[in-house]
């Protein structure tokens, strides 16, 4: 075990844990941030998807000692059920969740697209998400989703606090 | 000095000319006949056995690795050379866009000379500086392979090259200077699978192309034959005595890569290779045994460090504590993000994950393909079942991944560092 600090969605936490835990286990496990899940453990599936820094990254296959000063940001830091940030309100608007498991990570790596390019022309939306997999098969939805907040974020709707 | 001025001036004005003049011997020289267009030849006046036969054989070619991108065969794949952007052509029998008015003169003169039916001189981003030695059945079978394919109607991209390549028959002189129609130099005494085998590689696999280093005229360098090269910004292995693998191949294990991209404790197929692997598996299990036993041949007086390497294998590298402060980082993040899979004594639940003193990436002259790994992964081709390596490429930063490559070339190698590791790293970072 060995005593560090990590900063998530802007707070700073002092966590205790073995160095080679996945980022993915202290976020559920120690800071109750249960909006990531964990998929598969393998960076297959992307259910673990958060930002790390301005990317998006796996969580499971991030060991808590290799995080560094790298900023991490959570679902939950994009907004709350009572105010949703605008990829959030448009994952909503669009209904893109089918059972929801994957929609975390596919918001997280949404996010990260739109936040480095507000504009993806159709063939860099689909390459930046083919990483996430959705079993339940909403990947239409969500790529509707993506666009919508792509729109409503150049139109400057107001939300959340991202 | 008004004198020597003019003089220059003189001296220039006779180069100019002379250089226009060569370049018109050159278009004179260069020029060949158009070959009349024909109606695409009836599906029907190929026997099966023919068709079969080409379909085994365009397998080995790997004919689809270049000319199939979203469409079967159909062209328009970008390929970047150091002389700019070549796109693959269509190659389906469509009249219009693809080689359906080929007769089979025609293609026979693409593949041996380098010429389309139209006469006008192809790039040897189409290699048919190997192909130039196929056997004439060999042809016959290949263009009875393709004929019989869809139609598709696709026109490839205008080429993308940089002055003045894209006038073509400049080609004219590259082929004069480099189209060689004599083969590699093969052992004579050796057996009837490995002649077969030299010569699929040589002149249908053209293996040859990324596994040959190549001059600054982008042309193979026939003394190094198969001596190591490159492919996409990844190295590709020598495949002769030079090869730096750290154990020996067997027959069966090159046989079992070929087919499967897999060689289970040895090596699994990654980068441009993935492909190649994919189209072979419709190759003749005769002709894969042949590539195998040529190869093995050819590696027979390799000498690996196979003894060092496997006692470095058996014990945990994530313990193999070190001097300074790099080597510490690397040995970090060894052991939190690889060890869980890689090291002695562990093992993922599927399969048994390689371990890295056996890993022939970290052994190689430079570190491009050791990072691809690490940054992309490895995983098998769409819709094909494989091994599963997860990408890591945005979960380590490029200094731990500099220091990861650094502890790895050390320990599990034990070579000496690669000279401009953190550049190679900066270079393979995403654009």
């Amino acid at each position: 075990m060995s005593k560090m600090k990590l900063r998530v969605n802007g707070r700073e936490h002092d966590i205790d844990v073995a160095p080679d835990t996945p980022l993915l286990y202290v976020l559920r496990d120690d800071l109750a941030l249960n909006g990531a899940k964990f998929g598969c453990g393998l960076g297959q599936c992307g259910a673990c998807t958060v930002m790390v820094g301005s990317e998006a990254a796996f969580s499971c296959l991030l060991p808590i000692g290799q995080i560094g000063d790298r900023q991490v940001t959570t679902v939950e830091g994009l907004g709350s059920a009572e105010h949703p940030g605008p990829v959030q309100r448009a994952f909503l608007e669009e209904q893109a969740a089918q059972c929801g498991y994957c929609i975390a990570g596919m918001i997280m790596r949404a996010q990260a697209l739109l936040a480095a390019n507000p504009a993806p022309d159709e063939a860099t939306l689909r390459q930046h998400m083919a990483v996430n997999l959705c079993r339940c098969g909403t990947h239409m939805r969500i790529l509707r989703a993506v666009r919508r907040a792509a729109r409503d974020m150049k139109g400057g709707k107001p939300g959340g606090h991202a | 000095m008004n004198m020597a001025r003019s003089t220059g001036a003189l001296r220039w004005g006779s180069l100019l000319l002379l250089f226009v003049l060569a370049c018109a011997a050159l278009l004179v020289v260069s020029r060949r006949a158009a070959i009349d267009a024909a109606a695409a030849p009836a599906k029907s006046s190929f026997t099966p056995e023919s068709v079969a036969r080409g379909a085994r054989l365009a397998a080995i070619g790997d004919c689809a690795g270049c000319h199939s991108g979203a469409v079967p065969l159909a062209g328009g794949v970008a390929m970047h050379t150091p002389f700019g952007i070549v796109y693959s052509t269509n190659i389906t029998p469509d009249t219009a866009t693809g080689i359906g008015a080929w007769t089979e003169a025609a293609f026979a003169r693409a593949m041996r000379d380098g010429v389309a039916r139209d006469g006008s001189h192809l790039y040897p981003a189409f290699p048919y500086d190997h192909f130039t030695r196929l056997t004439d059945a060999d042809i016959h079978a290949l263009y009875a392979w393709l004929m019989t394919r869809d139609a598709v109607s696709a026109r490839a991209p205008a080429n993308r090259l940089i002055f003045p390549l894209g006038f073509r028959p400049l080609l004219a002189g590259w082929k004069l200077l480099f189209l060689d129609r004599t083969p590699p130099a093969v052992n004579a005494s050796q057996d009837v699978a490995y002649q077969r085998g030299a010569y699929l590689a040589d002149a249908l696999g053209h293996c040859g192309a990324c596994h040959t280093p190549r001059n600054r005229l982008g042309a193979e360098e026939r003394r190094h034959y198969l001596d190591g090269g490159e492919a996409e910004g990844w190295h590709a292995t020598a495949l002769n005595a030079a090869s730096p693998s750290p154990q020996p191949w067997s027959e069966e294990q090159l046989a079992a890569y070929l087919r499967t991209g897999l060689a289970p404790n040895h090596a699994i197929a990654g980068g441009p290779m993935q492909v190649v692997v994919q189209n072979l598996a419709a190759a003749g299990d005769d002709d894969i045994h042949a590539l195998a036993v040529y190869i093995h041949a050819m590696q027979s007086t390799a000498k690996p460090p196979a003894a060092a390497s496997e006692r470095r294998a058996q014990q945990p590298l994530a313990s193999v504590a070190g001097s300074d402060a790099q080597w510490e980082a690397g040995r970090q993040v060894y052991a939190q993000a690889c060890a869980r899979c890689h090291d002695a004594g562990r093992e993922t639940g599927s399969a048994g994950a390689l371990q890295m003193p056996l890993a022939i990436a970290n052994y190689l002259p430079d570190a491009r393909n050791l990072i691809h790994i690490i940054r992309d992964g490895i995983h098998p081709p769409d819709n094909t079942p494989g091994r599963w390596m997860p990408a890591f490429g945005t979960t380590l930063t490029d200094a731990q991944l500099t220091a990861l490559a650094a502890f790895l070339r050390h320990v599990a190698a034990d070579a000496a560092p690669w000279p401009d590791l953190a550049d190679a790293v900066k270079k393979t970072s995403a654009p």
